[in-house]
């Protein structure tokens, strides 16, 4: 009995929802009364995890690019190793695009989007979010192993430090079930995933040509662009910066609306970000229902002040 | 080409979402069904192949009765039959279980599937279909071509785009960008008249056991009054972010 958390890597640097999950896992370990284990791939720093209360952790070296079928056979064989009953994963793309696979392996309980500590461990009971962040459900995962897909930034980071034994860990992993051709990423932009702030335009911006106003208060504030679903419908914007019910959902610490009306679709997909600001100027607009601060205003007189004084109090430090 | 496309019956995007005996249930009460989003995207990208390559394309469900007339729906806009498994959907891998049972027995080439649904947003059934059938499978999947028994498909990942190349029997996990907004159809009187007529299947369902269970249901608390910023004073709204709300 242990828990395990699957870490995640980008370009060897461990990333900020790897301490996020190895936080909830010590959290669930405490509850158990057990130790913290985490597997990570090419990760250079692994020893990091130790301040979030990691004990030990498995590092698998691949060349091979991501793949869920072999990292999840990664994952499954670390598990098996410490006999861990409990996996704790991130929600990023590439967790839930391969968690499922260890599920069905392990024969596990597996339950995404939680927001909190498990509720209780004899019913093993979390809260999770459902309905587009519209509701929360209690959910007991009544397998034997379990496995827990934590929300973005619902935990948050807790410093527990931990001295943590860094091993180099060489399953039997399975073979590719895909080639990989291509990879178009961004690596100058922050994602709207990993994103502490997210800046978005909706459809009072006007055109496209305007969004250099987003782009810069997006820079100015170490931010990721986002869009409404009509921008992307419009192709103003790429799909990928669609954010909403049936697009991307978004979770940071600050998200800045700007001439975003806020269906019911939009608010539902950025709910679980924990400060809102509005800047619109239409004052009936739904919005203003949803968001913490708001601004009643034309965004093209707003904006540029914005963009103007953030960057003087930046430089103030 | 056999296509299965997975449909979900779920809430419309703009419903209330309410709960029910003591929040145990689900209020259906006014509200509407529709094909969950991102399966329509997957069922879309399918009836192009149809069209294209005269692939034959069959709809699935795990649900009761009051599920068939999105399946019905989804017959209108072109599939060519469609499977209801009768039992209550409770969690995803009794989804996926019960699917999977229906794909071993109909030889299918690539199985479609939303990435997630936008009721329980649980984003694994496509991925545990995957495992269940040791199957090639790219999720949140926005491109996705086929010739000669070989797929090359295109998945956006946090901060771009992959493309890879794989063997049939291929699991996508479909969302918008698989086709266009645009491209979705409406079905019309022809396609609706039609779809009476097409076989609906209803088969019974293999007692799977879920490995989790939802017991209860909460609202998120209400949210407080907004604070109203000056438009003149944008300094105010800084000092709000950096010294009250601690995100900047």
């Amino acid at each position: 009995m242990s828990v395990l958390v699957y870490a995640e890597t980008d370009q060897g640097k461990l990333k900020k929802s790897a301490f996020e999950v190895a936080s909830y896992g010590k959290a669930v370990a405490d509850m158990m009364g057990t130790s913290l284990s985490a597997v990570t791939f090419n990760a250079e720093t692994a020893e990091e995890l130790g301040t979030y209360g990691v004990a030990k952790a498995m590092n698998i070296s691949t060349t091979a690019a991501f793949d869920a079928k072999v990292y999840a056979s990664g994952i499954e064989a670390a598990a098996e190793a410490v006999g861990a009953t409990v996996i704790v994963v991130s929600s990023s793309a590439d967790a839930r695009y391969l968690t499922p696979l260890v599920a069905m392996g392990m024969a596990a309980g597996y339950v995404t989007n939680v927001v909190a500590a498990p509720e209780g461990l004899s019913p093993f009971t979390v809260k999770r979010s459902a309905f587009t962040n519209k509701a929360f459900t209690h959910t007991e995962i009544t397998a034997e192993k379990k496995i827990i897909g934590v929300s973005n930034n619902a935990f948050g980071l807790i410093e527990q430090p931990t001295d943590c034994a860094v091993e180099d860990f060489s399953p039997a992993l399975a073979a590719p079930a895909v080639t990989v051709e291509q990879v178009d990423k961004a690596t100058d932009k922050v994602t709207i995933a990993d994103a502490e702030i997210v800046v978005s335009g909706g459809r009072g911006l006007k055109g496209p040509e305007n969004w250099h106003m987003i782009e810069d208060l997006a820079d100015t504030l170490g931010a990721a662009t986002a869009c409404s679903k009509p921008v992307s419908d419009m192709g103003w914007r790429p799909h990928s910066e669609h954010v909403g019910q049936t697009g991307k959902p978004v979770a940071s610490n600050l998200y800045i609306a700007i001439g975003v009306s806020g269906a019911i679709q939009h608010l539902a997909g950025i709910n679980s970000s924990k400060v809102k600001v509005v800047i619109n100027n239409d004052p009936e607009a739904p919005f203003f229902k949803a968001a913490d601060y708001g601004i009643v205003g034309d965004a093209f007189e707003v904006v540029p002040q914005l963009i103007e004084k953030l960057k003087a109090f930046k430089a103030q430090g | 080409m056999k296509i299965l496309v997975c449909i979900s019956h779920v809430p419309d995007t703009t419903s209330k979402i309410n709960f029910v005996d003591n929040d145990t249930q689900f209020d259906t009460n006014g509200v509407q069904y529709i094909i969950n989003p991102n399966d329509e995207f997957g069922l879309t990208r399918a009836m192009w192949f149809k069209e294209k390559d005269g692939a034959v394309v069959d709809v699935i469900n795990v649900g009761g009765a009051e599920t068939e007339s999105t399946l019905r729906k989804a017959l209108a806009i072109g599939a060519d039959a469609a499977i209801r498994i009768d039992t209550a959907a409770l969690e995803a891998s009794q989804v996926a279980k019960e699917i999977a049972t229906v794909i071993a027995a109909g030889g299918y080439d690539l199985i479609i599937a939303g990435r997630e649904s936008i009721d329980y947003n649980g984003g694994m059934v496509p991925g545990m279909i995957a495992a269940l059938m040791d199957a090639s499978y790219v999720n949140n999947c926005v491109g996705l071509e086929i010739s000669d028994g070989k797929a090359t498909a295109i998945r956006e990942i946090d901060g771009g785009k992959e493309t890879v190349s794989t063997q049939l029997p291929l699991v996508i996990g479909a969302q918008k960008g698989l086709v266009e907004e645009s491209d979705l159809k409406i079905p019309n009187m022809r396609g609706i008249m039609m779809a009476r007529k097409k076989p609906l299947t209803v088969q019974p369902a293999s007692a799977v056991s879920p490995l989790a269970t939802t017991s209860t249901y909460e609202k998120p608390a209400p949210k407080g009054e907004v604070k109203l910023v000056d438009a003149d004073k944008v300094d105010d709204l800084i000092d709000l972010l950096h010294k009250e709300a601690k995100v900047i």
